[in-house]
């Protein structure tokens, strides 16, 4: 492929915020006349020059579509295409290529392997088992999967500083238990949750298990093999890269067990109106010509991420964490949703007298966008007693200033709702 | 964009914090609930006519940015008195103001004209008009509507 990631690196170990800013085109245009403080990126994420190259290059230089002509142009795109699975395989350490499926995004990786893998496994009376922090995304597809067969949606319950109830889980696993679906990383609270205690305890009792990785693969070393899930999921917009390309990671054993998702072309060995045979994973899940420049762009996005290092992107991001709740304790009737020890860069709050949504709007004039909302995660809302909060979120290109023009919005916020 | 007292003007912010007519109606003959899924608004609405189809009393209860209170607490102080036709008809008018970047300024409207500065911000244009919405529900006996 003719496009290269960025010269930025972690330098000593720690990131060139400076450097890498200025790898995002969008960074460099003014908010309102001000520096957009873009604190949003739990939501999706600002893409880098690289990327937008990749999409660009892929549409200008060598764009056909994939896995049919026998002309170059149709072979390079295929080879870029089916490149990015190894690209995948390393960002998660999967173990084998043929294991990263290519989806539009998280949510239809949980919604696929509802349907393929859990769903035929499912009857009356049986268990799926979640969490009291997950994403609509997560709730959903277990939802309809449970009312079509007569199973049973568990939620394991979430303490009051946002930490996953250890306790609480362990007790909702039983003999009916047929899956569970945890989230990594909440979008709303922050909470970094134990997968790999998670996945031990289930497996003691041979129950698959599916992280939902769609706030993690953007902001720590994912190792799956090592986490021990069976299925991970995630996001290319969140990963840096464009919308509507995502993975689903799933052991090759479970993949190779499941029937398909969606018929179509590319999803099949041979064809006949009597019968037909389906192609091997990853091949039986991607039915229809795939979103390639986005694939292929989402390589990329990972690569970006690679580049910059991602124990560095950690400190960095737990850095401007610890400096946003001390500046945010300056804001006098502000109270964060979610204050678990191990969290990532996200955090939720609400002040009194002010509405998030009336919050988001004044911020948004100076500068700085946040979410106002419930973050799709209502249940999780109402467990903290609020109809909505305002989440301020943090990629590798966030730095101090972002959080002082936060901080700054917020005081103009008292200026109004005193 | 325009400056942001313009949208949040004093009478906003006192209506905001002092809502009127923040109660239920007892007894009411048409009632409805409102809800915006994008923010998680709510708002419950009570209502009674009087014999000759004037609004009587009105009320409502619920939570909401300062737009949606304001112009919930607005509308309840506007509306007693007036026969449904003339609410319909103030709806239109209101409607018309928020939306339309053009709208010429309605004195007809009175004291919802303060919400005239919604229309600079798209995003919350349907904070200001959930009431209204949510009473249209209740004089149709909708029961209930979402802003999407
Ligand atoms: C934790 C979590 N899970 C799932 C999703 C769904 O991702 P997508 O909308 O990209 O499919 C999101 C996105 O907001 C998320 O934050």
């Amino acid at each position: 492929m003719s496009v290269s990631v960025s010269e930025a690196r972690a330098v000593g170990g720690s990131l060139d915020v400076d450097r890498l800013r200025a790898d995002f085109p969008i960074l460099q245009r003014p908010m309102n006349g001000r520096r957009l403080a873009f604190l949003d990126s739990a939501a999706s994420a600002q893409k880098p020059q690289c990327v937008i190259d990749a999409e660009r290059a892929c549409y200008e230089e060598y764009y056909a579509n994939i896995h049919r002509g026998v002309y170059q142009l149709s072979q390079r795109s295929t080879q870029a295409y089916e490149g990015v699975r190894r690209t995948v395989q390393r960002f998660i350490n999967g173990a084998d290529e043929r294991e990263v499926v290519f989806v539009r995004g998280a949510t239809e990786a949980i919604n696929l392997v509802a349907q393929s893998f859990v769903r035929p496994r499912l009857q009356a009376g049986d268990e799926i088992l979640i969490t009291g922090m997950e994403h609509h995304a997560n709730i959903v597809p277990w939802q309809m999967i449970a009312e079509a067969t007569g199973a049973r949606l568990v939620v394991a319950p979430v303490l009051d500083d946002g930490r996953l109830d250890m306790d609480g889980l362990r007790e909702r696993i039983s003999t009916r238990t047929r899956f569970i679906s945890v989230v990594h990383v909440s979008n709303t609270l922050g909470t970094i949750n134990p997968v790999e205690d998670i996945i031990e305890l289930a497996h003691q009792q041979d129950i698959p298990v599916l992280v939902d990785g769609a706030q993690s693969a953007p902001h720590m070393p994912v190792d799956v093999q090592a986490m021990g899930a069976d299925f991970y999921v995630f996001s290319a917009h969140k990963t840096y890269g464009p919308s509507g390309a995502g993975v689903l990671w799933g052991r090759l054993e479970h993949l190779e067990a499941m029937p398909p998702y969606q018929g179509g072309g590319d999803m099949i060995r041979t064809v006949s109106f009597e019968e037909t045979t389906y192609a091997p994973p990853p091949q039986r899940f991607e039915a229809g010509t795939p979103n390639i420049a986005g694939v292929i762009a989402m390589g990329v996005g990972l690569e970006y991420i690679e580049a910059a290092d991602r124990e560095a992107i950690v400190a960095h991001e737990q850095s401007l964490l610890g400096y946003a709740n001390e500046r945010l304790a300056e804001i006098d009737g502000l109270r964060v949703i979610g204050t678990a020890p191990h969290k990532a860069g996200v955090v939720s709050f609400v002040l009194d007298g002010a509405h998030p949504h009336d919050m988001g709007t004044i911020l948004d004039m100076e500068g700085v966008a946040v979410r106002a909302g419930h973050h799709c995660t209502q249940p999780l809302m109402k467990r903290f007693g609020v109809a909505a909060t305002v989440r301020a979120s943090f990629g590798l290109y966030n730095d101090r200033e972002d959080v002082d023009a936060l901080v700054d919005g917020l005081k103009r916020v008292r200026e109004f709702f005193g | 964009m325009s400056d942001l007292r313009e949208l949040y003007q004093e009478v906003i912010l006192d209506h905001n914090k002092q809502p009127r007519n923040f109660h239920g109606i007892d007894p009411h003959d048409h009632e409805a609930d409102g809800y915006n899924p994008l923010c998680g608004d709510q708002i419950h609405l009570e209502l009674r006519l009087d014999d000759e189809g004037r609004i009587e009393d009105i009320g409502f209860q619920g939570q909401g940015c300062a737009i949606s209170t304001a112009s919930a607490s607005i509308m309840t102080e506007t509306l007693k008195g007036h026969t449904v036709e003339e609410a319909k008809a103030l709806f239109d008018r209101f409607h018309h103001l928020v939306t339309d970047d053009h709208a010429e300024p309605d004195p007809s409207l009175g004291k919802l004209g303060v919400l005239a500065g919604v229309r600079d911000y798209p995003m919350r244009v349907k904070c200001a008009t959930l009431a209204w919405h949510t009473l249209q529900a209740a004089l149709d006996e909708k029961g209930e509507i979402t802003t999407e």
